[in-house]
Parts: structure tokens; sequence; C-alpha cells
């Protein structure tokens, strides 16, 4: 009976304890609130501290505190190398997407030589042979622990200790030049037709695509197999060609003429952009090697064993068996390195060359509208990493492993 | 006679051959690792060509043509050295540019007669770093006193001047100095907010969470050039007009801002690496959130963070070299600077070469260090 009534008081007790409300200051629920109102207070003062210190300064100067109409304004100076013509006169809004294009363009051929190269440096420094394998790791080592910048500038000092000068040009059949100013190549111009010659180009890669196709189902149905590769290089490299010669030359090339001090006409890429190219894909190069080797490595012993006990020859073991599952470690990894290019071509200014940092920071000085050209600057890069990261990513989502 | 011959059959009972000349020793080695089939030895000889072209030039202009000795004229009569005291001797290179300007890449511009302040400085750094990461040292506890509360007032008292010592503006530092102080300080201060953004970025409240991971995705997906310009142009623009913050200052707030971004994805890394068994145990313990923080959590994910943290410093240290964008002369750019001396055009490549080579022993150093406290933490449990 008495036991009975300690247990009867004990789960009253134990109910009283329920009913009770915790004290609101210990409940979890308000704290996170708290907390969260806490910050927020905090940095809108902090913000408003901030912000009216920028509009008690601005309102001594004379004009609105935010305005892009700066971009309309003649920029006072030219840009090296632009892809958009640019005259003495363009607007400064034009020459920021000018530099905006050579950056990107600067990236993208970095990106291809650092995958290359990488590749062909991550592969290396697997190989059997000691010699080769020490080498590669001696590459790797010395570009990671060297900054970039001090790359820079030494590519840059090297192009221009090895090139020629002007006098003494090199050439290739006299419609390609290359001396200390730069190379100098052909300029592609459209000419009448040049509008077929892209749809003749569109459709060859969709019939090349229906033939990859085609061969694959056949191969499902019968086991028989096609040779797509060659097929369809002749045809993409073929249809075009025809076109072209049909056309009666729908693209023009306009050919650098020698000088006494220059070369006029054609397309100039500066040493400045050529050791920006080198220097950025080779020091890239060396991130990608070790992203390579990782993922190759990761790819488990057995899966090559399993692959040659099928009867799969090397190269079929790699393409089919070891690169898939390899590609799916290296995808992430790689997107960042893609991201660093883009982010690292910002040194460009450092060794004379116009990107959109450095147009970015000249337009500044010019005009002082400093905030209006942070924020461009930000969003440029915000949205090309988003870009990035997001096409990279939906690729990875393709490869990724699909799990019961 | 019989028996000799019947022994001379038995087998088994010879001595064991050695193996063949070529399955072992060097040339055993050489056959297995560099010419193994002909397309390996095709890549040996091709590597041994390339090497050849390489070394030997580099060797001849970096050791055996170099001039190392300042001329008879510099020593006796104290002339001014300069690069034409090389290039009328040798065509190799003129390591009396370094030499000459030693002293100024390590200092950069601080006066001579106050360098044993940045010495002291440096010491202090050293040993209580030394204090803070070995095992021989039992009770870190005011190692770490020392140097997460007194050494940074002190070091700023030392290198910036007061308290007697005589002021030297920040405009006056430079070289190696310069580069370690702001990599340190980087370093340093992003350690604490990144623990604080990657707890956020992990937090369960909606706001705190969104706040973190723009911060943290804004500071990487920027690059640290335009963070510097911005931290360089918009400080003053924001803060009261009576306060202009000092040029370095500035490009420390912007490091800052980076460096805690990337450090806060390493910790957040390590607190990802933590089984959920230890969060579940410390409450179960009744331990309150920071308390659990403290204790139980952030002792372990910091220890799996380490190498991060290193490699982290490794990349701010290479990054210290973007500073020369607002003039600052770092290693680099002091560097630089002095090779664009009048006395001394044409040294791009010695300046370089010499830079390139102290970046490379402390990085590699560093590297190798991260590497070996990734293979000590992980011995127990790893799988192979």
């Amino acid at each position: 009976m008495a036991s009975a009534k300690s247990a009867a008081a004990a789960a009253n007790g134990e109910n009283s304890i329920h009913q009770k409300r915790i004290a609101f200051w210990r409940d979890e629920r308000t704290r996170g609130v708290i907390a969260q109102v806490v910050t927020i207070l905090v940095l809108a003062g902090l913000f408003w501290f901030l912000i009216s210190n920028f509009l008690e300064k601005q309102a001594r100067s004379a004009g609105p505190a935010i305005s892009f109409d700066f971009l309309n304004n003649v920029a006072g100076f030219q840009l090296s190398f632009s892809l958009l013509p640019i005259t003495l006169d363009s607007p400064i809004g034009l020459l920021i997407v000018a530099a905006g294009i050579s950056t990107l363009l600067v990236a993208f051929f970095a990106a291809i030589i650092a995958t290359l190269l990488g590749l062909v440096v991550g592969v290396l420094r697997l190989s059997h042979n000691w010699l080769i394998s020490r080498i590669a790791a001696t590459f790797i080592e010395i570009i990671r622990n060297i900054p970039l910048l001090l790359q820079l500038v030494f590519w840059y000092t090297a192009v221009l200790t090895v090139l020629p000068r002007h006098k003494d040009s090199l050439t290739l059949f006299d419609v390609a030049f290359l001396n200390i100013k730069g190379m100098f190549l052909p300029r592609p111009f459209l000419q009448e037709g040049a509008g077929i010659l892209l749809f003749v180009v569109v459709v060859a890669i969709g019939a090349a695509v229906m033939v990859a196709r085609w061969a694959r189902n056949r191969q499902m149905l019968t086991g028989q197999q096609f040779p797509v590769w060659s097929v369809n290089l002749l045809i993409v490299m073929g249809l075009p060609l025809l076109a072209y010669l049909a056309l009666h030359e729908p693209i023009g090339w306009e050919i650098p003429e020698k000088g006494g001090f220059n070369f006029k006409g054609g397309l100039t890429v500066q040493p400045e952009m050529t050791a920006l190219i080198v220097g950025l894909g080779v020091s890239t190069a060396a991130y990608v090697a070790e992203i390579v080797r990782a993922g190759i490595m990761s790819v488990s012993h057995g899966q090559t064993e399993a692959a040659s006990a099928l009867g799969l020859k090397a190269n079929l073991t790699l393409r089919l068996v070891v690169l898939p599952q390899a590609l799916r470690v290296m995808i992430p990894p790689m997107i960042s390195q893609y991201l660093n290019v883009v982010k690292n071509s910002t040194l460009a200014g450092f060794i004379g060359f116009a990107d959109l940092f450095s147009v970015i920071s000249t337009s500044q000085n010019q005009t002082g509208r400093a905030i209006e050209c942070i924020i461009i600057l930000m969003a440029f890069y915000l949205m090309i990493s988003l870009i990035i990261s997001s096409i990279m990513n939906v690729y990875n989502k393709r490869v990724a492993l699909v799990e019961r | 006679m019989s028996d000799t011959s019947m022994e001379k059959v038995i087998p088994g009972n010879r001595p064991s051959l050695p193996p063949p000349v070529t399955e072992s020793g060097v040339l055993g080695w050489m056959r297995h690792n560099l010419f193994s089939n002909w397309w390996d030895t095709l890549l040996t000889l091709a590597a041994i060509y390339i090497l050849y072209l390489v070394i030997p030039p580099f060797l001849n202009w970096a050791v055996f043509d170099a001039i190392w000795q300042f001329s008879p004229e510099v020593v006796q009569d104290g002339k001014q050295p300069q690069f034409a005291d090389c290039t009328a001797i040798s065509s190799g290179a003129c390591w009396i540019f370094v030499r000459a300007r030693f002293w100024q890449f390590i200092f950069g511009f601080y006066p001579d007669e106050e360098r044993w302040r940045v010495v002291l400085t440096f010491i202090l750094l050293v040993g209580s770093v030394y204090g803070l990461l070995s095992q021989r040292v039992a009770n870190k506890k005011p190692v770490a006193i020392f140097f997460f509360v007194i050494f940074p007032f002190l070091a700023f008292f030392l290198l910036h001047g007061g308290l007697g010592l005589p002021e030297v503006p920040t405009s006056r530092w430079g070289g190696i100095m310069l580069t370690l102080i702001i990599a340190g300080i980087g370093i340093l201060f992003s350690l604490p907010l990144g623990i604080l953004l990657a707890l956020g970025r992990r937090s369960q409240l909606p706001i705190v969470h969104l706040l973190c991971v723009l911060f943290i995705e804004f500071a990487r997906g920027v690059p640290l050039v335009t963070i510097l310009f911005m931290a360089n142009i918009m400080l003053p623009l924001f803060l009261p007009p009576q306060f202009e913050p000092d040029i370095l200052l500035r490009i420390l707030v912007g490091v800052t801002m980076f460096a805690s971004a990337y450090m806060a994805e390493v910790i957040r890394g390590g607190l990802q690496a933590l089984p959920k068994g230890q969060y579940e145990g410390a409450m179960a313990m009744g331990l309150g959130y920071w308390q659990m923080m403290r204790l139980v959590i952030m002792p372990q994910a910091l220890r799996v963070a380490i190498p991060g943290i290193v490699n982290n410093f490794i990349s701010l240290t290479q990054d210290t070299t973007l500073v020369a964008i607002v003039g600052l002369y770092d290693f680099l750019n002091i560097v630089r600077a002095g090779s664009r001396d009048s006395n001394w055009i044409g040294t791009e490549m010695e300046g370089y070469v010499f830079c390139a080579f102290v970046y490379w022993v402390f990085c590699f150093a560093m590297s190798r260090y991260s590497m070996h406290i990734e293979r000590k933490l992980h011995t127990g449990h790893k799988r192979h």
C-alpha cells in the first residue's frame, strides 16, 4: 500500500513538473528567437552607423550618392587589347564590357591549358617510371609553393626576354607573326554567306549527334560496332569545308602587314596576354594534376583487374571503367579550380593587361565612383561563380553515383 | 667413386644461386623503374634529355657563372655596388644584388636601429607557437594565454611603437617582415571568426544560418584582389570622418574577412567529420550549447582541421603578394622595386629566383608539416 502511495505521489510530482512551465529564458526556442533578433539588431546598428557616415560624407560633395550615369561618359583611356571595337570616344561602360570579355577569354584559354597539362602531369605523376614520376612531382611542388603573382611576373619577364625584336619577327607563312610586341594573327571578318556557313556547321554537329545515337542503338541491339569517331570527324570537318569552298570565302581574313615599327591590321595578342594565359594555365595545371592523381587513385585496383578479366583493352578500361569513376571524385574540386582561374585572372593588372579589375580600378580613379565600381566588380565575379558552379553541379549530378 | 657421383645428383642439396645481375641491385632497379619496356625507355630518355636542356644552363647561370662577391672597389673604396659590376665580368646571376639589398628585403624600410624590435617579436612568436604545438610542453594554458591575449598587444607596441619606444609608421614596414605580419594576423584573427562563422553555418537558427552562408559564399565567390580594393576604398568612406584608417589596417581587415570565410569552411569540415554521437553524448551530459562546443566538439573538430588550417596559412602567405595593389611593399614587391632601381636594372630574374626560393622553402616546409600532422591524426582510425 505504502509503496503504491509513494508511487502515486511520485507520479503526481512528475505531473506537476510537467505542468510547471519552463522559465522563458531557459526555453530553447525563445532563446533562438532572441539570439536572432539580437543578431539582426547588432547588424542593423552596424549598417546604420556605416551608411550614416557614408551619407554624411556624400552630403558634403555635390551630386547623387549613387548613380551609374558615369558609364555613359567618354573614357579618357584606351584598352591595349579588346575584342570589341573600341575608339577614343567610347563610353566607360563599353570599355568595362570589353574588359569583362577579355577576362573571360583569358580565363577560358588558361582553363584549357590547365586541364590538358594537368591531365598529362597527373598521369605522369602516377607513372611506374621513377624518373618521370619524380619530374612530375617536382613540377607540382615547385608550382604549388610559389605565389601565383611571382609566377606571372616571371613568365612575363621570360616571355619578353625570349621573343625577338620587331626587325627579326618570327613568321608562319607570312600570315602570322611573333615578336616582342606580341603575336600578330589574321583577323577573321564575316562576308556574304557567313550565315549559311554557320547553318551548315550546326547541321553537321546535329548529324554527328544523330550518327552517334544510331551507332549506339545498333550496337546495343546487334553488337555490331561502327567507326563513330572517324565518321563524325569527317562530317564535322568535311561539311563546313565543302560549304566554305562552295560559298567563295564567306569569312575573310585580314592579314597583318609589316610596317616600319609595328604591324598594321590583323589581330594582336600582346605578350602580357600570352604571359597571363601561360602563367595562369601552368599554375592551375599543378593543382589539376593533383586532382587527377587523387581521382585515378580513388578507383580501386580491383576495377582495373575486373575490366581486364572481361577482356577489355587498356584504352577501353581507361575510358569505360576507370575514368567514369574517377570523374565522380574529380569534378567538385575541378569546379573550384575553374573558379580559381577566373578569380586569379584579376592579377592581370600587375603585368599590364587590361582585365576587368584593372579597367574598373582605372575608372574608379578617374570618376571617383567607388561604390558603383565595386558593385559592378562584385556582381560580375559573383555571377561567374554562380554560373560556373551551377553548370558543373548539373554535370556532377549526371555522373554522380546513383545509389539505391 | 660411385658415392661421389650419387651425391652430385641429389636434388636440393646445392647452394642457391644469387639472383641474376639484371634483377637486383642498381641494374635491377633501373630495369624495373626506368627501362621496363620500349615505351618506358623512350620516356626515360626523353626525360633525361629535358633535364639536360634545363638543369645545366640553370646551374651555370645560378651557381657556376654567378657573381657572389662584391668587387674590390665596393669593398675597399665604399663605392655603391651596381649591376654593371656583374655584367662586366660574367653573364651569370648577379647575386650581389640580393646581398646589397638583403636587410631591406627582410625589414623593408624599418629604421636600422629599431630592427631589434622586429627580431624580438619574431622570437616571441616562434617560441610561443612552438610551445603551443610541441608535445614536450605539457601545460599549454599559460602559453595560450600569453599568445592569444598578451602577445598581440606586445607585438603591436614593439612593432609600431609607443610605451616609450619611438613610433615606426606602417609605411616603413616591408619585406618578409610585412609578409609574415599580414599572413600571421590574417590567420590569428580569422581563426575565431572562422569558428563563429562555421558554427553559424551549421546553426538551426534560420537567420543566423542565412547570414553566415551569405558572408562565406560572398567572400569565397570574389577574388582577393577585389576584396582588398573594396577594403581600401570603402573603409574610409563608411567610417566617421575623424577616423582615417591606416592603409595597412584596411588591408588587414580585407585579408581577415577573406581568410575567415576560408577558415570557416575548413572548420566546418572538421565539425562534419565528428560522429553525431559526440553531440548526443555531450547533450546527454546536460551540457548547454556553448559548453558542448567548448568542451567536447571544438577540441576534436579543431584537431581534425589543423592540416586544413596550415594549408590556409600557406595560401594566405602566397596571397599576401597581392597587397602590392595598394602600394604596400611586401617581400615580392620590395624585391621588384629593388630591381627597378637605376643601379640594378636588369636584375629581375635574380630577384624573382631569390624570392621564389624563399617562398618555396617556407611553403614547402609548412606543407610537409601539415602532411605530418595529417598522418599523425589518422593513426588508429584509418581504413585501408
